[in-house]
């Protein structure tokens, strides 16, 4: 009770939601900065929110399933320096072609996937509790894989660096962030994979209501798994990503890049206790933590203010979720 | 009622420690609605689980459609014709209606999910069940009674041949149990056969054509409804005679002071304008249909919800109830409907919860008094016999009735002087009910005020001293326990309801 037949929809919910707010946020944060900073308003500075947003922006694409299971991967940002190490080595020290260690990477983080979604589906074990350690696991593995040693994937111009024109190309004078393109593109993917296919569609049931699904007779086991395998190929992607903007790829680093892709997602709409949310939201999401993390240190404010405001928006983006759900009923005042 | 079409002979299920089912016989026949009915516990639900694939049996034989089988799992036996409409709610929340009815088996176009047919179909199925619900809207935004409906819509349309419904009618009005049984009568007319579990006596009598007793796991009798009596059926049961009588008269003295005085309180659509008094030592009765704003009511009063207005006055003194700790600071305790979401912390002991509201009082510096704790509840569960091996125990492996004796106890050991009890025999079994009763009764007896919202007539007639009658949101009418029957009751609940 407590509940109406017919809830009231509002102009925003009728248009997709936390999504459109999303948008308008990106937009105003946009144009507060052009207009705040001569210096943020130039091509150059758009090209670097781009190249910073990529490897983000396929990680929350990623996340995004776990999380609408009603889990968390936090084993994706790690993870993606672990593949993007491995897959480098290859390249570098081994002299594989560069089109086997992008695979590898890729492989590498199907298989960390597989390995999370058995820990979580099959054993039982609590998302965050099982990704945790996978997070250690791939943070030590990769620097062992490397001795320690950062890792340079081929410099632009040298041969086997086409991988880096596949995000950043030059037409004429003009550096075009192809980049954007593909997450885009995979976004529509992905956002067809949730919406319209089953893996989607039970990831979502999940998130709302596990139990029902098992009793429908549903493979709950499989569909759970494949959102960790979908969050496992997306930060191997992510790590090409990477790879591909950055020169050099340190072992070590990484932990916290899933907080930022995760936070994105929250952002964006996705419920933060499962059930809900979007791929086209994570993105934009993401676009409002790469653009404070940008934009604010062209207004003056140091990069540790990014992370303060950052943190700030998010409570606020989970308390939108919480006022949304107390509003539907779901929750009652306990 | 037709061949028989489904038999469970000798079906023995032993769980460690508990005999769960001790060579029970079960048959359902083509077109026939086949009770199957025994206190909490009785091995009901175990028998259908192991029916359809949940638990595997130790021993024993099912035979359907003349061959024997083994069902491994639910979508096994859901292939095979068997499905069950569960007393719990299996709805995903996050999905609409049509994606609910077809989870698992939906329409495909490629790898694409085909929503488009998959509305068509369940707008055609809600058409012949004659139900209106939009197969688009989202299942939460749904009541609890239409959730239950899409539930039943969705056993339908697996083109079942044996439907089991365990407990339906639990979340159900009254409108809506006569929606259920004209479709579980058009079910028996096309030879489906229906297993129906119920606690409702009265439902047992008007739908069922037979009745199956079980009792401690074990079979006690099969017995073609028409022909017994509803204490024959209770007598099997529970193997004792149940006092079921109203009340005769009302047990608190005229005179006796006005303890809790509401006037005018609002809260949203289900809280319009309701005031009443409540009288120290007297039980009364909040009656109504599902729906009629009965929790609601309660709810504001204990400041569990916002209300927009109305005063309270406690012992003639008007209090600001703003939340639930306002509320007990001034003596009110709530046990909820729903005991395991709001009334009790499942893992904890009986003497944690039992402290829970007043731990103040348990304090010793920074410290919980923990043999402190443990002599007060050990005291309660002595006085209020409840049934647990140590004030030690968990909660959660207590039954139903004495884990609502644990959350009497809580508010008994805060001293609470008025009680609401939200449905406190639901989901317990006939003689802890009897338990809950006396003990209501007893409270009573010793000067406490008790207001006790209940669905089931019976309950309100045998317990009330006063009777309130709710409908829509509003108080439709106050009855002395002499003059209140099952009409003078069901008319005012109905009152506002215009057909």
């Amino acid at each position: 009770m407590g509940k109406s037949d017919m809830p009231n929809k509002s102009i925003v919910e009728r248009l997709g939601g936390q999504k459109v707010i999303v948008l308008l946020v990106v937009m105003v944060l946009f144009a507060f900065f052009c207009i705040a900073s001569p210096n943020f308003r130039q091509y150059s500075t758009v090209l670097s929110i781009l190249d910073y947003s990529y490897y983000i922006a396929l990680m929350a694409i990623g996340v995004t399933f776990p999380l609408i299971t009603g889990g968390v991967d936090l084993s994706i940002g790690t993870g993606l320096i672990c593949y993007s190490l491995v897959g480098g080595y290859l390249v570098v020290h081994k002299g594989c072609p560069t089109i086997v260690g992008i695979l590898v990477a890729v492989a590498f983080g199907v298989a960390i996937g597989l390995l999370n979604g058995a820990l979580v589906a099959l054993m039982n074990l609590p998302p965050f509790m099982a990704t945790l350690c996978t997070c250690m696991i791939t943070r030590g593995l990769g620097a062992l894989i490397v001795n320690r040693l950062g890792i340079s994937w081929p410099t632009s111009g040298t041969e086997g660096s086409w991988f880096r024109d596949i995000f950043k190309t030059t037409i004429g004078d003009i550096k075009v962030p192809l980049g954007f393109l593909w997450v885009v593109l995979l976004v529509a993917l992905m956002a067809f994979v949730l919406n319209h296919t089953p893996i989607g569609r039970y990831a979502i049931a999940i998130g709302s209501n596990k139990e029902a699904v098992a009793l429908s007779g549903i493979n709950v086991r499989f569909y759970h798994t494949m959102a960790y395998v979908i969050s496992g190929l997306f930060a191997g992607l992510a790590a090409v990503a990477y790879s591909a903007v950055f020169s050099t790829v340190q072992p070590g680093t990484g932990a916290g890049f899933e907080l930022e892709a995760i936070g994105g997602a929250i952002i964006g709409g996705v419920s933060a206790t499962g059930g809900a949310g979007s791929v086209e939201g994570s993105l934009l999401g993401v676009f409002v933590i790469c653009l404070l993390k940008t934009g604010l240190p062209y207004v003056g404010l140091q990069a540790n203010w990014q992370q303060i405001i950052t943190g700030l928006v998010l409570i606020g983006a989970v308390l939108v979720d919480i006022l949304k759900k107390k509003r539907s009923g779901e929750l009652r005042a306990a | 009622m037709g061949e028989v079409i489904l038999t469970m002979k000798d079906i023995d299920k032993t769980f460690p420690g508990v005999h769960a089912l001790d060579h029970v016989n079960f048959e359902v026949r083509k077109g026939e609605v086949h009770a199957l009915m025994g206190e909490n516990g009785a091995g009901k639900s175990t028998l259908m689980k192991v029916l359809t694939g949940i638990y595997a049996k130790d021993s024993g034989t099912i035979t359907y459609e003349g061959k024997e089988v083994s069902f491994h799992n639910t979508r096994e036996a859901q292939d095979a014709g068997i499905v069950i409409v569960h007393q719990e709610l299996n709805m995903v929340g996050h999905l609409t209606v049509a994606q609910n009815i077809y989870i698992g088996r939906e329409f495909r176009k490629g790898i694409r999910i085909d929503d488009k047919k998959m509305n068509e179909e369940a707008a055609k199925l809600f058409d012949r069940l004659r139900i209106h619900i939009d197969p688009t809207e989202t299942m939460s935004s749904l009541t609890v009674g239409k959730q239950q409906m899409c539930e039943i819509a969705k056993a339908i349309s697996r083109d079942a041949k044996v439907i089991i419904f365990d407990e339906p009618s639990a979340a159900l009005t009254e409108a809506e149990i006569e929606e259920l049984f004209k479709i579980i009568r058009d079910l028996r007319e096309q030879q489906v056969g229906i297993v129906y579990i119920s606690h409702r006596m009265d439902e047992i009598k008007v739908i069922t054509d037979r009745v199956t007793v079980m009792r401690d796991g074990a079979y006690v009798g099969t017995l073609i409804t028409k022909d017994c009596s509803k204490e024959d059926i209770i007598n099997m049961m529970v193997g004792r005679v149940i006092y079921e009588d109203p009340k005769a008269c009302s047990a608190v003295p005229p005179d006796a002071p006005v303890v809790l005085r509401v006037e005018h309180l609002n809260a949203g659509r289900m809280v319009q304008n309701v005031s009443f008094e409540l009288h120290k030592g007297e039980i009364l009765g909040f009656s109504g249909l599902m729906g009629a704003g009965r929790t609601e009511t309660a709810r504001a009063i204990f400041g569990a919800d916002p209300k927009e207005s109305g005063d309270i006055y406690i012992n003639g003194k008007k209090v600001e109830i703003n939340s639930p700790q306002d509320a007990v600071r001034n003596g009110i305790g709530y046990l909820s409907e729903d005991r395991k979401q709001f009334g009790i912390v499942v893992q904890k002991t009986v003497a944690e919860n039992s402290t829970l509201a007043n731990l103040g009082n348990f304090m010793r510096g920074l410290f919980i008094n923990k043999r402190k704790e443990a002599q007060v509840a050990q005291q309660y569960v002595d006085s209020l016999a409840t049934k647990t091996p140590s004030v030690e125990q968990l909660v959660v492996n207590l039954s139903g009735g004495n884990q609502q004796k644990v959350v009497i106890a809580k508010w008994l050991v805060k001293d609470c002087e008025i009680l609401i009890f939200d449905e406190p025999t639901r989901g317990i079994d006939v003689g802890a009910k009897n338990e809950i009763y006396k003990l209501m009764n007893r409270l009573a007896a010793e000067g406490k005020s008790i207001i006790m919202i209940s669905s089931e007539m019976t309950e309100i007639l045998r317990m009330s001293d006063r009777v309130l009658v709710m409908c829509e949101g509003k108080k439709t009418g106050e009855l002395d326990i002499q003059e209140a029957t099952q009409e003078t009751i069901m008319t005012l609940a109905t009152r506002e309801i215009s057909i």
